[in-house]
């Protein structure tokens, strides 16, 4: 097609809109009618699967990351190789291992437990590198003080280092977050019908490409603004014990 | 209360402490001076085990620790509780308020009941003069402030010994008095103390013996006044020389 043609469509679309009433009409309708699918395809599969998957990512991040700065080469290797398979392989490789491939070998999950150990896993890999840079960027001195009031290393960890690499790795922690609200929509690709692929779904039916993806696009905005806003709370939550100077 | 013997600390090829002997009596404040680099910070810490000695062996108050072979984590535990430190940084837990971080040591560690630690640690709070700043966290707090926390949750614990490396030496000159004045009091409650400190008043005023380090060894011992007014060895001499004139220029 030629640039001539397309923008002759595009024109099309749009003239066709406000010039057609009853174009109009439809679409108005079918966003309306479609609204209440997509969200509940988000109530039920993007939203679960988002914390669900995240909550434990951020477990399997932490032993990791705790791997990592151990002093066991053992532990280190299996984490180093974890990270390193997972942040090497496209993540809907890693959905279509899990869903289509496992069978093969008598392994079969359903389509959102598998779902859930893919985000998982992959939250579990991006996120032990924040939470590990976090963990080396407290000082020192706040492990020999803690051993010095007679901690033992996990009492140490769990009142005096996490708490304070919590502070610190709120921001990438976010980003993380937010992509996985967005990957979730990868689910699509393995039969769970989330957000995205209601709207795949609906547009099938009705042809309208165009309105519906860029509907489920909108939801996806939104979901991901308000989790900024939540960020931006939580930070400040945090910085309550940090000099605003 | 404190026995060391032959004790020794490498980092790899270098040779840190060459081998320290001393004798601390219960209630005794042992002051260590010597130059930058002569071993004064590793050999309180050794102490507290939070560096691991290579060689030698350390007793306080009864409690054995032999470093010729490692230690188990139990046994350092336990020695460890025998002491605590108070940094030159202060190193306060930031994400605690003063009390909470004089709290965490009794609630944490020894298990002790929420409201039983909290009495205590407002009666240390008062007793180190923040009886007023319990609630605020570190960065609310001046450096003097930060420091004289650092002992009241070292103190939490109620260690026999209580190592105190260059507490005031991070502080401004005019706060520097109130964390000595604390430590002065601690000393004639009976603490028994080893204090890393540069501080020659406070050392005449308030030491029992006074050690020169340099070079890994305890090159002169005796009473302050030995030391300061009538020292025998010529790096003694050089050394005190070199920090009175540092406070005339
Ligand atoms: N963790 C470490 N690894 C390697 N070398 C170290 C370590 N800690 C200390 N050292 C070295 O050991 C020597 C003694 O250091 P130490 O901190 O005990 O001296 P100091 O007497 O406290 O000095 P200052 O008065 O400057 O505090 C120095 O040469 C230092 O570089
Ligand atoms: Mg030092």
């Amino acid at each position: 097609m030629t640039k001539f043609h397309r923008n002759g469509l595009a024109k099309m679309y749009l003239n066709s809109i406000f010039t057609n009433p009853e174009r109009l009409e439809r679409l108005l309708d079918i966003a309306q009618s479609s609204f209440l699918p997509l969200l509940e395809g988000a109530i039920q599969y993007t939203i679960p699967l988002t914390l669900i998957s995240f909550t434990i990512g951020l477990i399997l991040a932490t032993l990791t990351a705790l791997a990592r700065i151990s002093t066991v080469k053992f532990f280190q290797i299996i984490a180093r190789i974890y990270v390193s398979i997972i942040r090497g392989t496209p993540l809907l490789v890693q959905l279509s291992i899990l869903f289509y491939g496992l069978p093969t070998v008598g392994i079969t999950l359903e389509p959102f437990t598998a779902a859930i150990f893919g985000f998982s896993l992959n939250v579990g890999a991006y996120a032990s590198e924040v939470i590990r840079a976090a963990i080396l960027s407290i000082p020192k001195g706040q492990w020999e003080a803690a051993n010095t009031i007679g901690m033992s290393y996990s009492q140490a960890l769990k009142r005096i280092i996490l708490p304070q690499a919590s502070r610190v790795s709120i921001p990438p922690l976010s980003n993380t977050f937010i992509s996985l609200v967005k990957d979730t929509s990868l689910a699509s690709f393995i039969l769970v019908t989330e957000m995205f692929r209601r709207a795949q779904e609906i547009a099938a039916f009705n042809y309208e490409f165009l309105l519906l993806y860029s509907q489920a696009g909108l939801l996806y905005w939104i979901f991901c603004f308000l989790l900024s806003l939540v960020q931006g709370r939580l930070e400040n939550r945090f910085d309550r014990y940090v000099s605003k100077a | 209360m404190i026995a060391i013997n032959n004790l020794h600390k490498s980092f790899g090829d270098l040779e840190v402490l060459k081998g320290i002997d001393l004798n601390v009596e219960k209630g005794q404040a042992v002051v260590v001076i010597g130059p930058s680099g002569s071993g004064k910070t590793t050999f309180l810490r050794c102490l507290n085990i939070l560096e691991t000695p290579t060689a030698g062996t350390v007793a306080i108050d009864g409690h054995m620790a032999d470093f010729s072979k490692p230690l188990p984590k139990k046994q350092i535990m336990e020695f460890r509780k025998q002491s605590a430190m108070v940094f030159q940084h202060y190193n306060l837990f930031p994400h605690m308020t003063a009390l909470e971080n004089v709290m965490e040591g009794p609630v944490t560690v020894q298990k002790i009941d929420r409201a039983e630690a909290r009495a205590k640690a407002e009666e240390l709070l008062t007793k180190v003069g923040l009886k007023e700043k319990m609630n605020e966290y570190p960065f609310q707090l001046s450096g003097g402030q930060q420091q004289r926390v650092g002992i009241a949750r070292a103190l939490a614990l109620e260690p026999k010994v209580m190592l105190f490396d260059e507490p005031t030496s991070a502080l401004d000159p005019e706060l520097v008095g109130e964390v000595l004045q604390v430590m002065k009091e601690l000393a004639l409650e009976g603490m028994t103390m080893v204090v890393v400190t540069h501080e020659m008043r406070f050392a005449k005023g308030v030491a029992d013996e006074v050690l020169f380090m340099d070079a890994g060894r305890i090159v002169e011992r005796g009473t302050p006044q030995e030391i300061f007014d009538y020292p025998k060895e010529e790096r003694t001499k050089q050394f005190l020389n070199l920090i009175q004139n540092a406070d005339t220029i």
